[in-house]
């Protein structure tokens, strides 16, 4: 019965069988081709996201593979003699009932110079000949000077200004080696290299070999990265400290500066700014603003900051200037696109029941924007705090062995310390330590915008 | 007192006057039950808080501002002729010695007798300022407080007073932003006419050499001439010119085929893990890319080119264009991606509809619809290459060569600015003002390309919406 009713007209196979017209036919001819250039440009496409994957991944497993062996670094373990024969000072300072708060301090100060003029170094050589018996030989002095490095005379200093009951008794301490034992042992440099162009001496390499073997040096987690400032004497000892709070104040300036002067300007221009063209002016000149090079608000703050206002050079506070100066236009344009997904609706109910503009805004709709607006701010300070160029030009490019104590001292900052290491003449210490640094830096700028993206997940509201 | 104790006196002033005010309405409102406050009693507080701090505050300023000129001043004029005529120093060395002394910081050498008693003078000129300036604030911030707080009515609009000031604190603020830019503006323009009356326009904008020599410092004017060397921007200019459109050819293709494959094909999920790890790039900061280029990149692309024959440099302008390249994917693949998705459904539906493939969809209907977002987004990134520092300073090799070559060493406008003011030139030197000039070239150029690419961007929108 279905076969009667089946006419030419409506049966597909017969359809199909009829001849195809011109069209059609060159549709057909070129179905193949177009099917290949279909999945040849798809293909393209996903390689460009896989190129661009895989940079990603290369530039991460390339810094981590270099860095993190840098956390941890040869130190020897020594029992060192407080010998009372070396040690030779006064008492400690104690404040006196009668005495103020600055003759006190005068004192402890002259006492600390005083500790500081023992020679530690002999206390150290001491204890390397316990476990190196030529060590105090006078042929190799020298040598002997070589395996700790020359900062860690502060490290016993300090032990003695902390708590002077330690003299006459023996501890055992951990001190850093040198920066060149160090890369000998870690294998980063060729080993097979004749002795002129080695660092260390025959007699040195030969005494670190043992000693590694008999784990009196061995790799110890590097709290100096963290704790000491930059050094150039004492590269092994060299740290982060003093570009870390370089880098904290002026976060904090960028904070208390940019953040609510940003927010601020913000509200005036979303909220309360009439449609004229000087508002359309500044709007363009704040878009502009975004996208000026960093290096331009560097010149800014070398000529206004350092040239006219006389502030001091090399000062967080100039730098957080800067910053803040380049991180305002962030912090607008994320408040006020937040500020606009806000719907009318609120501000018309707040209106409607008798509050005034300002209340509207203060009471209804910025408390709805704070999680934008701090998604915005953190992603502007992290931006801020990666920012290198602008700061080499207000002169935090200076080498600072001191840990700043304030926003007006000279300091200098994470980014700049990478400059200043990567171009260290020690290549084989820095590289790794170099790279270190940017763990740091981007584990610090990863947390920010971790914490930017959490906040924006948990508190985000769609209209 | 410091500046800091008085703004901490101000803030309590503020509390109690907030308290006086706030305390005080309530009395007024119980003394007329009969009239309505206007506002309510924390509205009064503030009000009296504000009037107690904000004149205050600004002589506080003024007197930050003005009172180191004035007491330096009045210092200079007891000075005495004939030893200044002796010294043959300069006033600002002689007023810089007498205020470390006054502030008893101890100067080099000897202190003669007369940069003492200038000291104790102005030692007495600054605590004298010190107790002026307090008493005035005190008197100020008092008079305030109570006419305020006289003034406490209930007709009185307490609220309006108050949003009127938050509203000028409001506009205050988003003048900061015109602020920095008239700043930028000014402070170059100042220095580059001054680092113009040291060398000819001309010789800056169309000279072929870059050999800025170091500068000579306490020689005559005169005598420079001879000394200086030359400060031709065309070198520079074609260095950044060569690092950016490397990095272009090499962001514009991936960033463009990433965006096209993130909007068009990829899965929801996959786009939602793709596209955030790609924008990580974007983040990173440009010293870590550079150090990248530095160890990593450049010694693999010179090896690369050993086994090639082609002689590479390790630091070269393809290292840094190729590193540059990486750094701005991101931001051409967010940019036209967001463009892309906003190319409306029904184009895409028309093409697809009459048969065309998706690719030919994406290629005749989508990308030609997206162009002028996209033309923006590559000036947007072109402007940022152009303007990029670290990568260059430590990857592009710094050799101020004019070359056309991308394996050899170059040298940009943004390099050569951190390295004339970063050494150890003398700031009114030529050599230091240079970079002001090669700073407002800069500005210039990425405003330009930043004007332009907002147009297009702007207009396109204008045109879907």
């Amino acid at each position: 019965m279905t076969e009667m009713n089946m006419t030419p007209a409506n049966d597909p196979a017969a359809e199909n069988l009829a001849p195809l017209s011109k069209t059609q036919q060159t549709v057909a001819r070129s179905l193949n081709r177009r099917h290949r250039q279909e999945k040849l440009f798809k293909g393209v496409g996903l390689g460009a996201v896989v190129i661009s994957l895989t940079l990603v991944a290369i530039l991460f497993i390339n810094i981590f593979a270099k860095g993190l062996p840098a956390f941890w670094q040869s130190a020897i373990t020594l029992e060192i003699y407080f010998d009372p024969e070396i040690i030779q000072i006064s008492e400690k300072p104690v404040q006196q009932p009668d005495e103020t708060e600055n003759a006190f301090r005068q004192r402890f100060i002259e006492w600390q110079s005083e500790v500081g003029m023992v020679n530690f170094n002999r206390l150290i050589l001491e204890g390397l000949s316990n476990v190196i018996p030529e060590a105090s030989e006078r042929k190799y002095r020298r040598d002997s000077a070589r395996i700790v490095t020359s900062g860690e005379r502060y490290a016993l200093r300090d032990m003695v200004i902390e708590n002077p009951e330690i003299i006459g008794q023996t501890k055992t301490v951990h001190l850093l080696t040198d920066a060149n034992i160090d890369v000998w042992l870690k294998g980063n440099i060729d080993r097979s290299l004749p002795d002129a162009q080695q660092q260390l001496s025959p007699k040195v390499r030969e005494w670190v070999t043992m000693l590694s073997e008999q784990g009196i040096i061995e790799n110890r987690f590097s709290f100096a990265l963290f704790m000491n400032p930059d050094s150039r004497s004492s590269l092994a000892s060299a740290g982060l400290a003093g570009a870390f709070m370089g880098s904290l104040y002026m976060m904090l300036v960028v904070i208390f500066l940019a953040v609510p002067m940003g927010v601020a300007a913000a509200i005036y221009l979303e909220e309360f700014a009439p449609k004229n063209k000087l508002t359309d002016l500044v709007e363009v000149n704040i878009n502009n603003l975004a996208a000026v090079p960093s290096i331009v608000f560097g010149l800014l703050g070398a000529a206004v900051f350092i040239g006219w206002f006389k502030l001091p050079m090399s000062a967080p506070i100039v730098g957080g200037l800067v910053l803040s100066l380049m991180t305002l236009p962030t912090v607008i344009i994320a408040t006020r696109s937040t500020l606009k997904a806000i719907p009318p609706s609120i501000r018309q109910a707040a209106l409607g029941l008798g509050a005034s503009k300002m209340q509207a805004i203060f009471h209804h709709v910025l408390p709805l924007a704070v999680p934008g607006i701090l998604t915005g701010a953190i992603l502007g300070v992290a931006q801020a705090l990666g920012e290198a160029a602008p700061l080499l030009l207000i002169g935090m490019k200076s080498f600072v062995a001191q840990v700043p104590t304030g926003p007006f001292e000279q300091s200098t900052a994470l980014p700049v310390q990478i400059f200043l290491w990567q171009g260290n003449e020690l290549r084989n210490f820095f590289e790794a330590r170099t790279s270190a640094a940017i763990i740091v830096l981007l584990a610090l700028m990863l947390s920010l915008n971790a914490l930017a993206i959490w906040l924006r997940k948990k508190y985000e509201k769609r209209w | 007192m410091s500046n800091f104790s008085l703004i901490v006196l101000l803030l309590a002033l503020m509390a109690i006057g907030y308290q006086l005010g706030m305390v005080r309405s309530r009395r007024v409102a119980t003394v007329n039950p009969q009239q309505k406050m206007h506002s309510r009693p924390h509205h009064y507080g503030m009000m009296v808080g504000l009037w107690a701090v904000i004149p205050a505050f600004f002589i506080l300023v003024l007197w930050t501002l003005l009172a180191p000129g004035v007491i330096s001043s009045m210092v200079a004029a007891q000075l005495p002729a004939e030893a200044l005529a002796a010294e043959g120093m300069n006033a600002d060395v002689i007023m810089r010695r007498i205020s470390n002394l006054a502030a008893n910081f101890g100067v080099v050498a000897e202190a003669e007798q007369w940069e003492l008693a200038a000291a104790a003078y102005m030692q007495q000129l600054k605590s004298s300022s010190a107790l002026l300036l307090t008493g005035l604030m005190a008197a100020i911030a008092a008079a305030g407080l109570f006419f305020s707080y006289n003034r406490i009515q209930p007709e009185l609009r307490a609220r309006h007073q108050i949003e009127r000031t938050v509203k000028t604190v409001l506009i205050i603020c988003s003048t900061v932003a015109i602020l920095t830019t008239i700043g930028i503006v000014l402070s170059m323009v100042g220095e580059t006419i001054k680092f113009f009356s040291f060398i000819p326009p001309a010789d800056f904008f169309f000279g072929t050499t870059w050999n800025p020599r170091f500068s000579t410092t306490g020689v005559s004017e005169g005598s420079l001439t001879g000394s200086q060397g030359s400060f031709g921007l065309l070198p520079l200019l074609s260095g950044t010119m060569l690092v950016a459109a490397i990095a272009l050819l090499v962001a514009i293709p991936l960033g463009l085929m990433v965006a096209i494959y993130l909007a068009e094909y990829a899965p929801a999920n996959f786009r939602a893990t793709a596209k955030p790890i790609i924008e990580v790039l974007a983040g990173i900061p440009t010293i870590v890319y550079g150090f990248f280029a530095l160890v990593t990149v450049g010694p693999f692309l010179a090896d690369f080119g050993a086994s090639i024959g082609l002689t590479i440099r390790a630091t070269s302008a393809l290292t840094a264009g190729v590193v540059m390249g990486i750094m701005i994917i991101p931001f051409i693949s967010s940019l036209s991606d967001d463009i892309i998705t906003q190319v409306p459904k029904a184009l895409r539906d028309a093409s697809l509809g009459l048969g065309a493939t998706k690719s030919e969809t994406v290629r005749k209907v989508v990308l030609p619809a997206a162009l002028p977002g996209i033309v923006g987004a590559v000036l947007l990134a072109a402007s940022r290459a152009i303007g990029e520092t670290m990568i260059v300073v430590l990857a592009a090799g710094n050799s101020p060569t004019l070359t056309a070559n991308p394996f050899e060493a170059v040298s940009t406008v943004t390099v050569t600015i951190v390295n004339q003011l970063t050494g150890d030139n003398d700031f009114a030197s030529p050599q230091s003002l240079v970079a002001f000039a090669l700073g407002l070239t800069l500005f210039v150029i990425t405003l330009l390309l930043n004007v332009v690419a907002l147009v297009i961007v702007r207009k396109y929108r204008e045109q879907y919406e």
